[in-house]
Order: structure tokens, then C-alpha cells, then sequence
């Protein structure tokens, strides 16, 4: 049986920590454009370092520009202050401090109602920056992309601010749809792929605003590494997140799949993110095509979440915009 | 096809066959272009484009009722996005067209694939390259070891191995060309699946009253979609009585009125003669008989109403289902139409509401969608209905245009309470409550395959997504002055990207052919 209890005191908790949550993610996002900001700048082709390792990987793009240019930086790996690089690791401390915040206020929301804290679309937007920066701080333990810190930060913060300013609801029970396991498994399994989505269109907005050439902002190779990785992986999830939506549309709509607007956008990303993988290895395509098919992806991704929830309506009416 | 570089498809752009290559040279053409990866790219990019309209213009399928309001707003647009199929984008012919060429731009692309896949999965790995240093990856170290143990060694890290005198070549990764292919024609078996369940199988919607019951045929849905397969007698003869219905709400609170928990108890016999089981319907708990799902979709009120007429008769004396205007509240309005009603016809159109409570201004509303205070505000009307006048009408609304108002303001009316229409056309009671549900039974053949293909998809998108193709060489050379041998390694991983992460795994691979690891990195180094 359903309960309406709330735990006023957990529920207030979790707000504040939200809020904690920004602020320690905003404190991060200044500290790694601090150290971006004030790091050498670098070019689009590879140090020779570096080089052996990206053959393979990089897009024409990189080739290209490697054939045309020389330059006195690239040869050797970016020098900055050591104050900037402090800046840096201050950041990866206090972006941890955030994310330890972030993942305390979704727990002790859930604690507060007892039920899995992705109901409505409030608790869903926490829950994918929160997606977005345990992948980039996992990611970053393993591979170099530090780089990336400030602007993951920057729209996981917009993110959260958006969330507390326009999406604010109440924490409360949820409607007898939404009361079962299947949230689990469809909605967490959404949120994750979202979180790395977002990843990868950060990076994809940094690649295009990124020219060839001398710039502060990482290079379109990283750029590109990034984004195909963590599309490798949040790929399969999303599918996955699709045929367990279906699962749950065939117990509670009596259908698995109907063509209700989210399911029409869900299946839109799906075949963007489809297009950029094929693109990935078709020749005239890598780079900055593939880039902006991913691009297109993630806005279809994020209008399924806005737009959809906000102006469409259709049969999944849960986001609860006050 | 997904991501390996090796990818049949062709890259370049097709040219057309120039003049004079005849019928058949034009189909060779049209078949490359059709299964050319910038093709399959379009009609992709295409695919997602044309469902767009379905989410933005109402479907017939989806909101029937947001169809007919168009029609009824703008009706001249309404026709021309009817005409376009705008109205059932997803059983539109261009819908089709797109899906069906991609489908088949997939098959022109899986079927050389898994030729040539199955050719490399007997093929032994290639021989061995002759310069090593020109590879990616490449390593050398001076170990006493012979081609057998390497041989061993890159097996036991499951490598298919291919040696010669002096020489190993080793591969692996062959999973991901066969997950890739897995995936794709699974894609394919999940359109058979589809189109199987909507041939074969139905749906119908009811609306049923407490106290109430259904059997499953044809006749007693309110609405039957069969699939162009199905024949009447193949429902599943099975039935059930909704003895009761129940809705949960939050009582207090920011959210009071919030729904907590719908259930419908039902005694349902699963064929003919055999035994009543008592079954709880919930929102995502099904009734399944056999195969058959039915579904618990929504509810209402339905208030009973005693209506006699001037001279004195029960002209009617039934529940009337309202159709819920305000969610939050479960405010409905409903119709009655009362053509037996002597000597004139009679109408009404009722007001429900669960919750009744008065206004500042001296209006009702209702404050919570339980039926707590459930009272009726009812407007009377007399004369010719319009029954017989062969225009549809719906249920739930009453043309007032050409009746005669009877009765236009009343205090809303408790269970119980009779009103007396004026210049004696009789009397209306309203008797009580009771609660209605909708259902929607639902039979389905292809979801079961439909979900079988789709576990395929995803195991073969991880496979193929995950697995790295790579290969591995490794020439043995005798030194010099006969003490050990210098082992040469090269690497090559076939995959796009994949060159960052295979990078470790070579050194581990050279770790384990014998190399000290310290020494390795610094002769590996120097050779690159």
C-alpha cells in the first residue's frame, strides 16, 4: 500500500543540500577555468608526445591541421602557473565535495518520501547533473580530461539552478503509475545515459565554438576522444532505457510502444545518436560533421526533457512543473 | 552499420553508371547508392525528421479526441494536414517508405557483411607484416622463448593464433563484428515482430460500471481495433464482474487530492464453465488471461438518477456515466437524454460534484476528488432530442439548441433529493453513487518476439560497442652470438578510437611473452 508520509525534516535537508550542491560546484567550476583560463594555450595538433597514442583516434580534422601548421608551443605539453594548477586540483577537491552533496540531497529525498527520488521532473534534473558529474569525475580518474571540469561544472550548475528556481515541487507521494520497481529500471537507467549525454555535448558545443589553431580551450582531439567515449557507453544504456520504458508501457498502457510524444523524442535521440555512431566511421563524416549530429542528438535529448514535459504533454505527464 | 573501419559500405559517393549500361547496370547503381553508409545516413537523419510531426500535430491513435477538435477549430488546415497523413504520421505511406527503404538499405549491408564475416571466422589470423616498427604499437626485448610458447601464451589470452617457422600472428575481438551484426538484424526481426502483433492482434476499450460486467467479444467493447488477421471468434472467451472500485487520496498536506492507489476488484471467469477468481486491477497490475492483457486505464463517477415523466411514469432509472472535466478535483459533467419521457422528450445535463462546497460568490465546486459531499447541479430541458434524426451524437453531451429550458438554476442536489420540473413534466432523484472504470484489453502476439529481439539488439550494441578488434604479431630472431632470442611485437587495433586503451593492454601482452617489465619500456620506447 501506497503511503502519503513525508518527513518534513529530511525533505527541507535535502533542499539545503541542493543548494550546498551549487554553490560547491559553482566554487569548481571557477577554480578549473581558473586553470584553464591561465594555462598556455594549444593548438590542434598533437604534441609529439601525445601523438603516438592518438594516431588512431584523432579525425581527419587533426591530420589535417597537423600537415599545415607549426608551432613553437605544440611541442611542448601546456606550461601553466603553479597557481593555476592548484587552482585545479582545488577544484577536483571541492567538484568532489559537490558531487558528495548532490548524491546526499537524492538519497535523503528518497529517504524523506520512501521511494526512488526520480518522480517528477525536479528530482529528475538533480538526478542527471548528478549523473553528469559522476561521469566526468569517474572518467577523469582514468583518462585526461580535466580540461572538460569547467564546463561540466557550468551546466551542471544551470542544471541545478534550473531545477531549484523553475522546477521546485514539494517533496510528496507519487501517482499510482509511478508506484513500482520499473522506476528503477527505466528512469535510473534514463538518467544515466542523459548524464553522459551531456558529457558528450559539452563537449561537442566546445569542439564547434573551438577553431583550429591556438586557443586556451582543449583540443578538438580531446574534444572528440570525450564525446565518442562517453557516447560508447551512455548508447546501449539509452536503448536499454527505451525497451524497459517499453516494458513498463506494456504493464501499465497496455501497449509497448505507442507513439506518445515522449516515446516519438526518446526514439528521435535514439536515432541521432544512432546517425553519429555510423558517421564516426564513415569517411567526409568524421569530426565535424559526426560532431554535429551529435549535437542535434542532445538537443532532441534535451527537448524530450524541456519541451516535451513542459509544452507537449501526451501520456507521460509526471514532470509535475509547479 | 556501426563502427568498424573496415566497413563494406561504400564510403565514396556513387557515381551514376554513364550512358549506355542498360537495365541492369541502372539497378546495380541504385542498389549501391541504396546501401551506401551516406544513404543509410540520410534516410536516418530522414527517419527521425518525419516523426517529428507525430509528436507535435494530435494522432488519431494516440488523442482521437484532439483530432476531432481540430477539425472542429480549423477545419480547412485539418484537411489538408488529413490529406497529408499528418493525422497518423506512423501509418503514413511516406512514414513507410522511409522505414522500409532504410530496412532495406540495412539488408543490403548485412547480408555482404555476414558473408565476409563468416569467411574471417574461418580464415586464420594474416601473416605476419614484414616491418613491425610501422605499426602502432611495437615493442622488442631479448628472451629465451620459442614460437610454441608464444604461440600458448596469446591463446591462453583467447588470441585465435596462426604460426610459422620463425613468426605468430594472433587476433581477437571477432565477437564485435558478430554483435554488431547481431544487432542489426535483430533490428530487423523487431520490425517482423511488430507488424506480426498488429496484424494478429487487438485492442478494445470499455467503460464499465460497478456492479457491472464484461464478456470478451467483439460486441461489448465500446471501441475494437482488430488487426486485418484477427476474426471475431478467436477472442479469448473469458469474462469478469467488477464487483467494487477504489480510489486512494492523499487527505492533507500540499498535496491532498493527489492520487494515491486505483483498484478494481474483480471476479473474473477465465473461459467458459470454469471457476471465478477474485482479481485486484491495478495501474501497473494487469488482468492476464492467456495471453490476453487487460488494463485498468481510468475512472469516474457515475451518479444514479430516477427520472419520471409528466404522466407520472419512471422514465428512466440508471447510473450516468460523467466525463471528468477537472482531474485535480474529478468535477464532471454528464448527460442524460431521456427520449421514452412522455408527453415531451426529456433532457438534463448534470454537474457532479465529489466534493461539494460553496463559494464566497454563491457557486459550488468541488474540493477533493473523493466522493466525500457528492451533490448534483442539474439543468432541465424539453423537447425533440434529435435521436432519430440520423446525426451522431455523443453520449455525454446534450444539443440544447431548439429544447426548451426548463429548469435553469437549483440548489445542487444530496443523495436522495427529488426535484419537481416546473408546469409538471415530472420529477428528477438523484439516487446515488457509483464509480466507473475504464479498461483496455489488449492482445498482442508479436510482444513477446518484439522483446526477444530487442534483448538481442542490446547484447549485440554492447558486444559491438565494446569489443576492440586488435591483432597481434610477434617475429622471434635468433642473436647474434646465440645467447636468447630478440622478440619483436607489433599491435593493430582495427577499431576507431579504440588505439588510447588498446595501448595498455599491448604492454601488457609484451609483459606476458617474457619481457622484464622495466627494460621493456625503455628499449619500447627507443624504437618508436
Amino acid at each position: 500500500m501506497p503511503t502519503s508520509e513525508v518527513d518534513a525534516g529530511l525533505a527541507t535537508l535535502s533542499d539545503q543540500l541542493v543548494l550546498v550542491t551549487v554553490l560547491l560546484y559553482v566554487a569548481a567550476m571557477i577554480g578549473y577555468a581558473l586553470e584553464l583560463a591561465f594555462a598556455a594555450p594549444r593548438t590542434n595538433q598533437v604534441s609529439g608526445a601525445r601523438r603516438k597514442v592518438l594516431a588512431g583516434a584523432g579525425g581527419p580534422s587533426a591530420d589535417e591541421s597537423a600537415g599545415s601548421e607549426v608551432s613553437a608551443t605544440s611541442t611542448k605539453p601546456p606550461a601553466s602557473p603553479g597557481w593555476a594548477q592548484r587552482a585545479g586540483t582545488v577544484a577536483l577537491v571541492v567538484g568532489w565535495l559537490g558531487w558528495a552533496a548532490n548524491l546526499a540531497a537524492v538519497v535523503i529525498r528518497g529517504l524523506a518520501v520512501e521511494r526512488w527520488p526520480w518522480a517528477n521532473m525536479y528530482e529528475f534534473v538533480v538526478a542527471i547533473c548528478f549523473a553528469a558529474v559522476t561521469a566526468f569525475l569517474f572518467m577523469q580518474i582514468r583518462f585526461p580530461v580535466r580540461f572538460l571540469g569547467a564546463f561540466v561544472f557550468v551546466a551542471s550548475t544551470i542544471g541545478l539552478g534550473f531545477a531549484v528556481r523553475y522546477l521546485h515541487v514539494q517533496a510528496g507521494p507519487v501517482q499510482p503509475s509511478l508506484n513500482t520497481y520499473w522506476i528503477a529500471i527505466h528512469v535510473s537507467a534514463a538518467i544515466l545515459a542523459s548524464g553522459l549525454f551531456m558529457l558528450a555535448g559539452v563537449s561537442g558545443i566546445l569542439y564547434l565554438i573551438r577553431k583550429d589553431g591556438l586557443s586556451r580551450l582543449p583540443t578538438r582531439t580531446d574534444l572528440e576522444r570525450v564525446a565518442h567515449r562517453a557516447i560508447l557507453v551512455a548508447f546501449p544504456i539509452w536503448t536499454f532505457a527505451i525497451i524497459a520504458g517499453a516494458l513498463w508501457a506494456d504493464r501499465a498502457w497496455g501497449r509497448y510502444w505507442g507513439w506518445d510524444p515522449k516515446e516519438v523524442w526518446s526514439f528521435i535521440t535514439w536515432i541521432g545518436y544512432a546517425a553519429y555512431l555510423h558517421a564516426c566511421t564513415t569517411a567526409g563524416w568524421k569530426g565535424k560533421k559526426a560532431t554535429i549530429i551529435q549535437i542535434i542528438a542532445f538537443a532532441a535529448l534535451l527537448f524530450n526533457l524541456v519541451g516535451v514535459n513542459i509544452f507537449v504533454g501526451g501520456l507521460h505527464s509526471y514532470a509535475d512543473v509547479p | 552499420m556501426a563502427t568498424t573501419s573496415s566497413d563494406v559500405k561504400l564510403d565514396v559517393t556513387p557515381r551514376g553508371p554513364g550512358g549506355g549500361l542498360g537495365v541492369a547496370g541502372w539497378l546495380r547503381w541504385g542498389w549501391r547508392t541504396l546501401t551506401s553508409m551516406r544513404t543509410a545516413l540520410v534516410l536516418l537523419f530522414l527517419f527521425a525528421v518525419a516523426s517529428i510531426p507525430g509528436s507535435l500535430v494530435p494522432q488519431r491513435g494516440v488523442a482521437p479526441e484532439k483530432v476531432a477538435e481540430h477539425f472542429k477549430n480549423t477545419p480547412e488546415l485539418a484537411a489538408w494536414l488529413d490529406r497529408l497523413w499528418f493525422y497518423d504520421v506512423f501509418q503514413s505511406p511516406w512514414f513507410a517508405a522511409i522505414y522500409l527503404l532504410l530496412f532495406l538499405s540495412l539488408i543490403g549491408c548485412v547480408i555482404p557483411r555476414t558473408k565476409v564475416h563468416l569467411e574471417e571466422i574461418r580464415r586464420k589470423p594474416p601473416a605476419i607484416p614484414r616491418n613491425l616498427k610501422r605499426l602502432p604499437h611495437h615493442a622488442s626485448f631479448t628472451e629465451e622463448t620459442t614460437v610454441d610458447e608464444v604461440a600458448a601464451r596469446l591463446r591462453k589470452r583467447r588470441f585465435r593464433v596462426e604460426t610459422g617457422p620463425d613468426w605468430v600472428s594472433a587476433e581477437k575481438g571477432y565477437l564485435r563484428e558478430t554483435g554488431n551484426l547481431f544487432f542489426h538484424i535483430s533490428l530487423l526481426g523487431l520490425l517482423v515482430a511488430v507488424g506480426f502483433g498488429s496484424l494478429y492482434g487487438y485492442r478494445g476499450n470499455v467503460l464499465l460500471m460497478e456492479g457491472s460486467g464484461f464478456a470478451n467479444t467483439v460486441a461489448a467493447y465500446d471501441r475494437y481495433i482488430p488487426g486485418t488477421m484477427v476474426s471475431a471468434e478467436s477472442l479469448t472467451p473469458f469474462s469478469f464482474h467488477l464487483e467494487d472500485f477504489n480510489a486512494t487520496y492523499v487527505i492533507e498536506g500540499e498535496r491532498r487530492g493527489q492520487a494515491l492507489d486505483f483498484a478494481a476488484k474483480l471476479k473474473v471467469t477465465d473461459r467458459p464453465g470454469s471457476p471465478e477468481r477474485d482479481v485486484t486491477l491495478k495501474v501497473n497490475e494487469p488482468l492476464d488471461v492467456d495471453g490476453t492483457m487487460t488494463y485498468l486505464l481510468g475512472n469516474g463517477y457515475a451518479p444514479t438518477f430516477k427520472i419520471t415523466d409528466g404522466k407520472g411514469q419512471v422514465a428512466f432509472d440508471a447510473p450516468v456515466p460523467c466525463l471528468v472535466v477537472d482531474s485535480a478535483t474529478f468535477t464532471s459533467e454528464c448527460a442524460i437524454k431521456v427520449p421514452d419521457a412522455a408527453p415531451t422528450q426529456l433532457g438534463f445535463l448534470t454537474r457532479f460534484l465529489p466534493t461539494s462546497v460553496k463559494l464566497h460568490d454563491g457557486t459550488y465546486t468541488s474540493a477533493f476528488p473523493g466522493a466525500v459531499n457528492p451533490q448534483v447541479e442539474v439543468w432541465a430541458f424539453s423537447g425533440d432530442l434529435g435521436l432519430d434524426s440520423g446525426a451522431p451524437q455523443s453520449v455525454y453531451q446534450l444539443e440544447t439548441k431548439g429544447l426548451k429550458p426548463l429548469l435553469m438554476q437549483s440548489k445542487p442536489l444530496n443523495v436522495g433529493d427529488t426535484i419537481e420540473l416546473p408546469n409538471g413534466a415530472g420529477s428528477i432523484t438523484y439516487t446515488g453513487v457509483k464509480q466507473w472504470i475504464t479498461l483496455q484489453t489488449t492482445y498482442d502476439p508479436g510482444r513477446v518476439p518484439a522483446l526477444i529481439a530487442s534483448v538481442i539488439a542490446v547484447i549485440g550494441l554492447i558486444l559491438s560497442l565494446g569489443v576492440r578488434r586488435r591483432r597481434v604479431w610477434v617475429r622471434l630472431a635468433e642473436v647474434k652470438d646465440g645467447n636468447g632470442t630478440v622478440v619483436e611485437v607489433g599491435g593493430l587495433t582495427r577499431t576507431e578510437g579504440g588505439d588510447a586503451a588498446f595501448a595498455g593492454e599491448f604492454d601488457d601482452i609484451v609483459r606476458a611473452l617474457g619481457a622484464r617489465s622495466a627494460g621493456t619500456a625503455g628499449e619500447k620506447n627507443a624504437h618508436q
